[in-house]
């Protein structure tokens, strides 16, 4: 078991000098992270020894650029696991999201009411999932998986066909860029992606909120018996995440300037796979925004290596994925196993 | 409280609730008053924790109203309580165990800085709240789970005393800790307590009641049948109020008393060796003979379950020794001991006996077919033998037979575990708490089955917490108390409840006892 330090918090105890073993031994809820950012390392090395220019500030930066909707699916979808739940709904609010930015723009409305109000609607289906969680305690799969049908109909019935997208607000503020150090290229969507992570983090971490996500992952009845809030913040798990799902609709329209229908099939499922390859347990309770944005990455550091290599098939990122995943949850079973 | 000291700070009155159609509490009355520890006493099932629920928010109330401050609250979750100043810890420790131990203390009353929660200034609360208890030593950042359940119970402490609640709820806050542990937090009890908190106290550990409250209401069958000082109350007369019977039914069922006593054979079947396990129960020597009655009383949480889950492999011991007719036993299995035809009906009949979405007919077989092995089914022909014998012997219905076991009352389905026990024709015998919620004619048929199986040569262990049913049936009474077993009598004429009783009170050693339980640290 876990050896508690044995000294006094706030007195001073002339015997605590912090050794190097000591410094260097990571509490054990931050080892799933630490062990996604080895195999985020670990592809760094062997895409660098591998291939030339690999290891170049322009692939870096693609990296955040090409999956600024992923990172931003992912944080949404960290609350709702952390919480114990799942939402299968992201990838079609995603695309209901785009499509309706596009329909809205190339109807004349103006890019300022467009950008809010297509967010807006992933809000409102989030709201719709979680008020079937919470109110008529249907499980998060059924009821999420029922809202993926209905936003991916609503979709094809909004507009079946590719619509591309031109309005000039809209396309200056997809085109936006600016270089940071150098090579470093960011774009207004990495900016966005990265602000809502911070937000996220804040929100996990810093309020009352976050916590209680966390203490409802530990164990619902527990969390009542503490008095905390459960009712409200499942609900608002789910709000969050489809907000995230909207607004990744509407980077997919500026990474894609166009808004399409079958956009983000399984997306879903790259999303819950990034956020467990993350370090975020399931069941609920452990894991960190953080995590979940490096799982974006090792999952597009992935896909930047098979391209690379040129002559296979871009399927092979699926059976990596697949791999990496299996490990990755085995290797989190192990650690429980050994807690308890 | 400035405004009206020594006014009562909680007073429920007329509770009234119903948990499936059952009334669990009935036109209950509790005050609470600062400064003062009030303990709830009564058996399982007697509606204690039921009345917490009822006062936390937990159980909807049927009836009945609370008045905190004198001013009328609604309870109608553990938020509200706790915005009335009532700070609870339940049964079951209710943390997350993946929070940290300071999270743990301090989620929803985090200190709030310029930037959201400040954990620094939260860190310190919480350390300041566990040190209280005298777990300066923990790390609040380490996580929940690497601790033992008797800390995390203190840790539970520790989050409702950290808002300096003006009531105090702790139901049963000791069962996991020892002697040192629960020392402390009785004097953290008895200080916050002077400081003008109100505490309920609810533990089945009869002496620390005694040693921490001042007043005590006795709960039986939801009902309050007694409030006493606690200066003023003999140990006898509390137990007795407890475990006491309505007077009807105890007058019905003497005129049916049974004289089968039987004069043991001397020869014993099954033989505990020191059996006993680490934070369950102390090593115990017990014999069992052939045709011999033996009952076990003593309180809840008195060993007398724990016992008998180890004499049938319920759970394993882990410490002494099983003798079954001369040879040594290991009963790794509930399994195993049915091939020793050792059979026991566990104490909840509903979470471990009966099968609910079975009919009462696969019930019965399922024992005796667990015993053939799955590879040979019982024909339909046999199945119907074996129910038939049972259906007159028990006097159940025919009617029932093909209804799911889950639909009948709580005395048929005792009925059928017994006949599905009996099936397997035991040599052992083991009923714990088999007339516990079931009404008088179903209790006195399976008392009258009893007698019957110890006239047949069985040996049967019977265990109630109604201690007149012991004395009426058993011929020989084991008394445990405090997860030990304190004494044997052999029962006859001048052998009444009281004996038991005086016996229970009179071993009175204080908290050492305690310091025999699995601390559970690792």
């Amino acid at each position: 078991m876990t050896t508690l330090a044995s000294s006094r918090p706030g007195a001073p105890s002339p015997d605590r000098v912090p050794s190097v073993g000591r410094r260097l031994r990571v509490d054990r809820r931050y080892l799933p992270v630490v062990g996604t950012l080895v195999v985020f390392v670990l592809l760094l090395v062997v895409g660098g020894a591998r291939y030339d220019n690999f290891l170049s500030v322009g692939v870096l930066a693609n990296l955040f650029i090409n999956n600024a909707f992923l990172i931003v699916l992912a944080v949404g979808m960290t609350f709702v696991i952390l919480t114990g739940g799942i939402d299968l709904s992201v990838g079609s609010v995603l695309a209901l999201s785009g499509v309706t930015a596009a329909y809205l723009l190339q109807a004349g409305v103006p890019a300022g009411v467009v950008i809010p109000l297509v967010v807006l609607v992933g809000s409102l289906i989030g709201l719709l999932v979680g008020a079937m969680v919470h109110v008529f305690e249907v499980q998060p799969f059924i009821a999420t998986l029922a809202a993926m049908f209905f936003a991916r109909g609503l979709c094809f019935l909004i507009a079946p066909e590719s619509i591309p997208i031109d309005d000039e607000t809209f396309v200056a503020l997809a085109s936006w860029d600016t270089w940071a150090g150098g090579q470093w290229r960011i774009t207004s969507s990495v900016v966005i992606a990265l602000v809502v992570v911070a937000v996220a983090f804040y929100l996990l971490h810093y309020t009352q909120f976050g916590r209680t996500v966390y203490a409802i992952g530990g164990g619902e009845q527990s969390a009542k018996l503490m008095g905390l809030p459960v009712a409200r913040t499942k609900v608002l798990v789910y709000v969050i995440s489809g907000t995230c799902a909207g607004l990744g609709g509407l980077l997919f329209a500026m990474f894609s300037r166009s808004g399409y229908s079958l956009t983000g099939v399984g997306m879903e499922l790259d999303a819950i796979a990034a956020v467990v390859i993350g370090g975020t347990l399931l069941t609920g309770g452990t894991g960190f925004v953080l995590g979940s944005v490096l799982g974006v990455l090792v999952l597009g550091l992935i896909q930047t290596i098979i391209t690379f290599e040129g002559t296979l098939s871009s399927w092979w990122t699926k059976i990596v994925i697949g791999a990496l995943l299996l490990v990755f949850v085995v290797l989190q079973r192990l650690l429980a196993l050994r807690r308890s | 409280m400035t405004s009206r000291p020594g006014a009562p700070v909680v007073e429920m009155h007329g509770i009234t609730v119903a948990l499936g159609g059952v009334r669990v509490l009935d036109d209950v009355n509790l005050v609470l008053r600062p400064g003062e520890v009030h303990a709830l006493m009564g058996e399982n099932g007697a509606g204690k924790s039921t009345l917490i629920g009822a006062l936390t928010g937990t159980v909807p109330l049927l009836a009945g109203d609370v008045v905190v401050d004198g001013a009328p609250t609604t309870p109608t979750s553990v938020a509200r309580s706790r915005a009335d100043g009532i700070a609870t810890v339940f049964q079951e420790t209710h943390l997350s165990p993946h929070l940290t131990v300071a999270e743990n203390v301090m989620i929803g009353h985090e200190v709030r800085g310029w930037f959201g929660i400040d954990w620094g200034r939260t860190r310190e609360r919480a350390s300041a709240a566990l040190a209280a208890l005298g777990l300066e030593d923990i790390d609040p950042r380490a996580p929940l789970s690497a601790l033992s359940p008797a800390t995390k119970q203190l840790v539970a402490v520790a989050r409702a005393i950290v808002l300096e609640p003006r009531v105090l709820v702790l139901d049963e806050p000791t069962s996991s800790l020892d002697a040192d542990e629960a020392a402390r937090l009785l004097g953290v009890v008895r200080r916050l307590c002077d400081q003008g908190v109100a505490v309920l106290f609810v533990s089945h550990f009869l002496e620390q009641v005694f040693e921490v409250s001042d007043r005590m209401t006795v709960l039986r069958g939801g009902r309050v049948v007694a409030e006493y000082r606690t200066a003023e109350v003999e140990r006898a007369e509390l137990i007795s109020k407890m475990l006491g019977e309505d007077i009807d039914a105890l007058q019905a069922l003497r005129s049916q008393r049974l004289a089968h006593h039987y004069a043991g054979s001397g020869e014993a079947t099954l033989r505990a060796a020191s059996l006993g396990r680490q934070g369950v129960l102390e090593p115990t020597d017990l014999e069992l003979s052939r045709g011999e009655v033996v009952g076990f009383a003593g309180l809840r949480g008195s060993g007398r379950t724990e016992l008998a889950r180890l004499m049938s492999g319920a759970e394993r011991a882990d410490r002494g020794e099983l003798w079954l007719d001369g040879a040594r036993v290991q009963l790794r299995s509930p399994g195993v001991a049915l091939r020793h035809r050792i059979a026991m009906s566990s104490e909840n009949v509903r979470d471990d006996g009966i099968v609910a979405g079975l009919t009462v007919r696969e019930n019965i077989v399922l024992a005796l077919q667990a015993l053939r092995g799955w590879s040979r089914p019982l024909s339909r022909g046999e199945q119907d033998a074996v129910v038939d014998t049972y259906l007159d012997a028990l006097h159940l219905s025919a009617d029932d037979l093909d209804r799911p076991a889950g639909e009948l009352s709580g005395g048929t389905q005792q009925k059928v575990l017994l006949a599905r026990l009996l099936a397997t024709r035991p040599h052992v015998l083991i009923l714990d708490e088999p007339t516990r919620g079931i009404d008088i004619a179903a209790k006195l048929e399976i008392q009258r089955r009893v007698a019957r199986l110890a006239g047949e040569g069985v040996a049967v262990v019977f265990i109630s917490s109604q201690l007149e049913e012991v004395v009426r049936l058993a011929d020989r009474i084991v008394v445990l108390k405090d997860r030990e077993k304190i004494g044997e009598l052999s029962n006859g004429p001048g052998v009444t409840v009281d004996t038991i009783v005086e016996m229970i009170a009179a071993d009175v050693d204080e908290l050492d006892e305690l310091d025999e339980l699995d601390p559970g640290d690792s």
